[in-house]
């Protein structure tokens, strides 16, 4: 098998100290490879946050190892770090976080222009982004004309644009009703077809089914994971399961 | 019964003979729903002596007869599209059985049970999604009846969700209260639950 974009090994990740000590994350192991969504579904509380927080280097595991296309972070100095983390990897939020005073292709280029790639070469790449979702025509259009779902896609095509490899949402359709949302899930779907790796953290568990593979967080540690059933016979009955 | 009142829908469309009805009701139901042909002769006729299809003899040959749908019947089928549905299930299905039957039995982790049956059913709705994925995509029938099928397995879910913390409250309250093992009280109309799937 090809190397993991991400891979968790044994990560723990341990708030606080003494009584008001919390385990956020208990030796969790992960692997992700491009082409593959992988939905991680928890309760509150059961370190889905940390998980991806850590997966995209905005954090340090307490101990344990995170690797990004095969390179130890914690090998790498932290400007190292910034410069893996612009290039490799993309975060989608639930409040899609766009720059309000920008226009759509203002906001997707944004982490081009922060590593130093010239305007106009932004430009291009970001047109690029938007028309793989379908968003050519909002390009000039600011936040606040469009709507939920299409400042969704601004956001996944700022998460994508360049070349990214590690797609990172943190509850993306929190904020959609279910026909965008389920819009939302297949974009990103199709986004890892062509070659990115995702984790999508969410506790809406007809979202989570939408991925390759749900594991389950419980109290920082993976507990279970779904395998997937044969489609046979009538398209509309499961076969026999297990 | 809604047979009755989807075959008076097929009718207002055009006059049809019962074999077509019987192809386009399941074409329309996207084969969830067999119906064979015996079934759909009966219900006409049933629609016939109510006064809501007429047949128009056809071209003489029996097998052959046409429906035509009546004022009578188009008065009953706009009525009944906008009657809302008088079968709300009672609260007696087999998984919220199991999960209170499961605190009852000596060693059983009901959280390890109640996860068994959320990972079995985001399995389900992987699957529906792969079906939605592999219909072509006019296939509005079969999209509506995965998303129905997907946000009911959606509901139960949530319901998973929701008991497994409920439960976990509750045995750390029992817990703490140290107040052995005493049954859990069931609501009477559980008690007296068929099981009704499956």
């Amino acid at each position: 098998m090809t190397t993991a974009m991400l891979e968790l090994r044994e990560v723990s990740k341990v708030y606080g100290t003494d009584a008001a000590q919390v385990n956020a994350l208990r030796q969790v192991n992960l692997s992700v490879h491009s082409g593959e969504l992988v939905a991680v579904m928890g309760p509150s509380g059961s370190g889905k946050s940390s998980l991806l927080t850590i997966a995209g280097s905005l954090e340090e595991p307490t101990s344990g190892q995170v690797l990004v296309n095969g390179t130890d972070l914690s090998r790498l100095s932290g400007n190292d770090q910034a410069r893996l983390r612009r290039r490799l990897i993309g975060y989608v939020f639930q409040d899609f976080n766009l720059l309000a005073g920008f226009t759509a292709l203002e906001n997707v280029t944004v982490p081009l222009e922060l590593d130093g790639v010239p305007a106009k070469t932004a430009r291009v790449a970001g047109m690029k982004a938007l028309a793989e979702l379908d968003m050519t025509a909002r390009a000039h259009h600011f936040p606040d004309q469009l709507s939920g779902g299409e400042r969704q896609r601004v956001a996944i095509a700022r998460a994508v644009i360049g070349d990214r490899k590690l797609l990172l949402a943190d509850e993306p359709t929190g904020a959609l009703d279910s026909v965008n949302a389920e819009a939302v899930m297949l974009v990103l779907l199709a986004i890892c077809r062509r070659g990115v790796a995702g984790v999508v953290v969410t506790h809406d568990a007809h979202l989570a089914a939408c991925a390759d593979r749900v594991v389950f967080l419980q109290d920082g540690r993976f507990i279970d994971r779904t395998q997937a059933l044969p489609i046979q016979g009538s398209l509309l009955t499961p076969g026999a399961q297990r | 019964m809604s047979i009755r009142h989807a075959l008076l829908a097929l009718l207002s469309q055009a006059p049809k003979h019962g074999l077509r009805l019987q192809q386009e009701f399941e074409e329309q139901t996207g084969e969830v729903w067999p119906l064979n042909v015996g079934q759909v002769y009966i219900t006409l006729q049933r629609l016939e002596q109510a006064g809501l299809v007429e047949s128009d003899g056809g071209d003489g040959k029996g097998s052959q007869k046409r429906f035509v749908i009546t004022a009578a019947g188009e008065t009953e089928l706009e009525e009944w599209l906008r009657t809302p549905s008088s079968d709300i299930p009672p609260p007696r299905d087999e998984l919220l059985i199991k999960v209170l039957a499961s605190l009852r039995v000596p060693g059983a982790n009901v959280h390890d049970i109640v996860q068994v049956h959320r990972r079995h059913m985001i399995e389900l709705m992987q699957y529906f999604w792969r079906v939605k994925a592999q219909a072509a995509g006019d296939d509005i029938g079969l999209a509506l009846i995965a998303d129905a099928e997907m946000f009911r397995l959606d509901g139960i879910v949530r319901w998973l969700d929701a008991a497994d913390i409920r439960l976990k409250r509750y045995l750390a309250s029992r817990t703490t209260a140290d107040s052995g093992p005493a049954p859990v009280p069931a609501p009477p109309s559980i008690q007296s639950a068929r099981m009704e799937n499956q």
